[in-house]
């Protein structure tokens, strides 16, 4: 089934996303109870699109997986960019 | 010269090996005073083929390699321009990249791109005129320019289409989409893939043993495996004028410019 945005209704594993906010925390350098699925990860890492980018390719890395940067365009939360991730395992 | 320090770039000769830094903020974008440098390194690059057998090419931004061409100055130019006038200056423009770029290309020596974070575009299209690209498990790869209307305008099409699968080609120009270190590698673009901040480290160790190998076979070999694609390279410049000539572009670059995002590399 296809949400309004044409994506499907995937849920993300509770593993998925915290393994990306642990990742996020470490290397962005934020305490890691400050980060929440929720959250518009721009605002809460303080990054910018640059650096959203090298977040992509340290993901892409971690998970094995391949995910074109088209498919994060509006992504800003974790919990978005978890599906968007899982649905590529 | 065997070293030079400019504003956007630095070169200097050691042991056989001429390592080229790009050095420009925010990401080595390549506007009219990195070209300017780039043809004095050309002009240098010349006199070295008697004590050189290696060029590394790399960044010191932190950011990446090289976001590819100065697109700002590309759109306050031709702003400041006539339209006719803004076209002779994009044209010209690109004769000058083209033939730096040619240069390098067909340079004797082994060329090596050692390459870290964003790679995109014109940046792209330098690491691709070199013989071997070493990648930093970072590295990003993109041609963004259909974003803007446009196609990669500094041989970047010619030099993929030499070295890759057509489909492989058509993925990055169509969809636009960045690659990372790891997928180039699998596609063939990349020759060695680096632990982060490794790439230099590495690039320098098979500039090392390049230089154990006769030098006149290397040049032979060098000459007979990697063609120059000029008459390709020819009709890429007169297709991207025409194309730049569109309104699209203009509207495209005025996005890009006026973007509140300080480096608005994603679409």
């Amino acid at each position: 089934m296809l949400n309004k945005k044409g994506w499907g209704t995937m849920i993300p594993s509770k593993q998925t996303l915290e393994e990306i906010m642990n990742l996020a925390a470490t290397h962005f350098k934020v305490p890691r109870e400050r980060l929440a699925p929720d959250d518009d990860f721009f605002k809460t890492l303080g990054i910018d699109s640059l650096q959203a980018l090298d977040l992509l390719t340290r993901l892409e890395n971690h998970f094995h997986i391949e995910l074109p940067d088209y498919e994060l365009q509006g992504v800003s939360d974790f919990r978005t960019l978890a599906e968007r991730i899982q649905s590529r395992m | 010269m065997e070293s030079f320090r400019g504003q956007a770039l630095s070169w200097e000769l050691k042991d056989g090996v001429v390592e080229l830094a790009l050095h420009r903020a925010p990401c080595n974008e390549i506007g009219s005073l990195t070209l300017e440098e780039l043809e004095k390194f050309v002009h240098a690059l010349d006199g070295f083929r008697e004590e050189a057998h290696a060029l590394i090419i790399y960044s010191d931004i932190k950011a990446g390699f090289c976001a590819g061409a100065d697109l700002r100055e590309l759109y306050l130019r031709s702003q400041e321009l006539e339209r006719t006038e803004a076209a002779r200056g994009v044209r010209d423009y690109l004769e000058r990249i083209h033939r730096v770029l040619n240069a390098i290309d067909a340079s004797p020596l082994t060329t090596i791109a050692a390459v870290h974070g964003v790679t995109f575009g014109g940046g792209f299209e330098l690491a691709l005129v070199c013989d071997l690209i070493i990648a930093d498990r970072m590295a990003r790869f993109c041609f963004p320019e259909l974003r803007l209307g446009l196609i990669p305008g500094f041989g970047g099409i010619p030099r993929l289409k030499r070295d890759l699968g057509n489909a492989v080609v058509r993925d990055l120009l169509l969809t636009g989409r960045s690659f990372n270190a790891t997928k180039a590698q699998q596609v063939g673009l990349v020759s060695q893939v680096a632990a982060e901040g490794e790439a230099l480290r590495v690039a320098r160790a098979t500039a090392a043993q390049l230089g154990k190998f006769d030098r006149r076979t290397a040049v032979a070999a060098k000459k007979f495996i990697k063609p120059i694609p000029y008459e390709e390279l020819r009709r890429e410049i007169e297709l991207f004028c025409e194309l730049f000539a569109q309104p699209a572009v203009e509207a495209g670059l005025r996005r890009f410019v006026e973007s509140e995002d300080a480096q608005p590399y994603l679409p």
